[in-house]
């Protein structure tokens, strides 16, 4: 169930939270410094900057934002975005929903929690979604399922292959049960494309969990995981409140989803851009040099 | 009282029939099929193949139990992985042989264990979604009690979703919806009306097709009428369903997941 979700991903992965903040004893400038979540490496920003946010001690590979993703993911420019306007609206009046995402489109520059549209990625043409756990832990609502659903039904008209980054806490309770209905929606679409023998990489980001992973996230032809994310389908405290005892630190990490069977490769973020691009060429699809 | 706890505490009645109390009422010659044919059996969703008024159909349920025994064996109707591949694995051996699939959804949740994520429940369900969304047989979905969140949409891709009068289908329980927005899992109450989780709601949001209705104050007061109303409302629903072109009945099923959703541009 998606009860803990949230509160789970928080606590474990939240690389900047409050709570981080005030337990250290050391004041560790937030501008200057940055403290793994995973291990308490500090690294200075720039270096882990430079690094594209992967810890120098443990490899963890820390959260981007969408933009940050497409910047080392994408050529340049070559991003024509679809639906960049679309906004959720408050379907079944849920209390303080509006003003919540209002506050996040404010602070992220986000409309919602995914990017999505047409790029190349090294000169090879493809749809390209990123979503980004900045705005509301990247739940998915009816935002999220319509524009990913729509750049699967674009890409499928155009005969392009899809790349999805995922990230998630799961479904969006705040639209109800319009939220769960958008798994169904966004599988319906992936089915469509896939039936038209197109190609969909999956590249699971942290944390990939809850609805997100039991639908569109998991139905990747070929489904890449970050080192060391988290990827699940149910919160780790409602398990360990089932089994009443503490889980191994690996459990639900992307090496743990390798070693059962449901991930093809873990890719470090430096080799991403390169792998993507020659996974489309054994596809079939060429750039203008190739 | 508000209404959707109203109905919650209905169908957490004791007497509350399960699919244990309709299979025998409303089909004939049940065959019970078990295993995944990769892992195992999972008695929290039981399988099989039977006759509805003459009419070969396979028959997918989550199983509640009616008492503490029958509640341990099925898990309390929270199925593991190998249950929803299980379900699967019937739902395309129906297609196989035009038999329309008939499931039945009454469940808390897929189950949050260890060995649940160590055997992909994340991946079964989706698997789910993305296979029945073209099986190409009739699917009718009849939410009887709990429709608890991604545990139940694995059995919910059909051509017509029908709630039980005081059935509720959820994308969270309340409690945990109230102890994550309001720190408070006390106000589960106020969670289930916030969350439109009744069978009004989910007609009025477009998600259900139909509405069964129950014996006044609830199907334990006369399962008997009960089962005589899901059956009538399942021959009617077999039957309509059978008739329309394979083609045009999948291209009704896409829609009818493809439009669910509120946004604006």
């Amino acid at each position: 169930m998606l009860e803990d979700l949230f509160k789970t991903v928080k606590s474990r992965f939240e690389a900047d939270s409050a709570a981080d903040r005030k337990s250290s004893k050391v004041a560790i400038p937030q501008d200057l410094m940055f403290k793994c979540p995973r291990c308490g490496n500090v690294m200075f920003m720039d270096d882990f900057l430079g690094a594209s946010k992967v810890c120098s001690n443990c490899n963890y590979h820390a959260r981007l934002t969408a933009r940050e993703r497409l910047k080392i993911t994408i050529d340049k420019d070559s991003l024509v975005e679809y639906d960049a306007t679309m906004t959720s609206k408050n379907p079944i009046d849920f209390e303080g929903y509006e003003e919540k995402v209002a506050s996040l489109q404010e602070k992220t520059g986000l409309r919602d929690a995914v990017v999505t549209g047409e790029c190349t990625i090294k000169t090879k043409p493809c749809v390209i979604g990123v979503m980004d756990s900045h705005f509301m832990m990247a739940s998915m609502g009816s935002v999220v399922g319509e524009k990913i659903a729509r750049a699967f039904e674009r890409a499928t008209e155009k005969r392009l292959p899809v790349i999805l980054f995922t990230a998630s806490g799961g479904a969006r309770m705040q639209e109800g049960i319009l939220s769960l209905m958008q798994m169904a929606k966004t599988s319906a679409a992936v089915k469509k494309h896939s039936d038209a023998g197109l190609l969909y990489i999956t590249v699971l980001t942290d944390p990939t969990t809850g609805g997100v992973t039991a639908s569109f996230a998991s139905l990747g032809d070929i489904i890449i995981a970050e080192p060391k994310v988290l990827i699940g389908f149910a919160g780790r405290r409602v398990i360990e409140g089932t089994i009443r005892q503490r889980l191994p630190d690996d459990f639900q990490s992307a090496e743990f989803l390798l070693q059962h069977g449901f991930v093809d490769m873990i890719v470090e973020r430096k080799n991403m851009r390169r792998t993507l691009s020659k996974l489309l060429r054994l596809h079939g699809y060429k750039g203008e040099t190739a | 009282m508000s209404n959707a706890w109203n109905k919650m505490e209905i169908i957490r009645h004791k007497d509350r029939p399960t699919v244990l109390d309709y299979i025998p009422a409303i089909f004939t010659d049940f065959y019970e099929m078990h295993g995944d044919r990769y892992y195992g059996d999972d008695a929290a969703i039981m399988a099989g193949i039977a006759h509805l008024k003459g009419t070969p159909v396979t028959v997918i349920a989550e199983v509640k139990g009616r008492n503490f025994e029958e509640n341990q064996k099925s898990n309390f109707a929270m199925p593991h992985p190998e249950g929803y591949r299980k379900a699967l694995r019937l739902a395309k051996q129906a297609a196989k042989f035009g038999r329309p699939v008939i499931c039945f959804v009454d469940t808390p949740g897929a189950y949050c264990g260890v060995e649940a994520e160590e055997r992909g429940q994340g991946e079964a369900i989706a698997r789910n979604l993305y296979e029945l969304i073209t099986l190409p047989t009739p699917i009718i979905t009849v939410v009887l009690g709990e429709g608890g969140s991604g545990g139940a949409l694995a059995l919910s891709i059909c051509d017509e979703l029908a709630m039980l009068e005081n059935a509720v289908y959820s994308v969270i329980s309340p409690r945990g919806a109230a102890s994550i927005l309001w720190k408070d899992p006390t106000r589960e109450q106020d969670a289930a009306e916030a969350l439109k989780i009744t069978a009004d709601d989910l007609k009025m949001l477009d998600v259900a097709d139909t509405i069964i209705s129950e014996p006044v104050g609830g199907a334990h007061n006369n399962p008997v009428q009960m089962a005589e109303n899901l059956q009538e409302y399942l021959i009617g629903a077999v039957k309509k369903l059978s008739q329309v072109p394979i083609e045009k009945l999948l291209a009704n099923r896409y829609n009818k997941f493809r439009k669910v959703g509120d946004v604006s541009e």
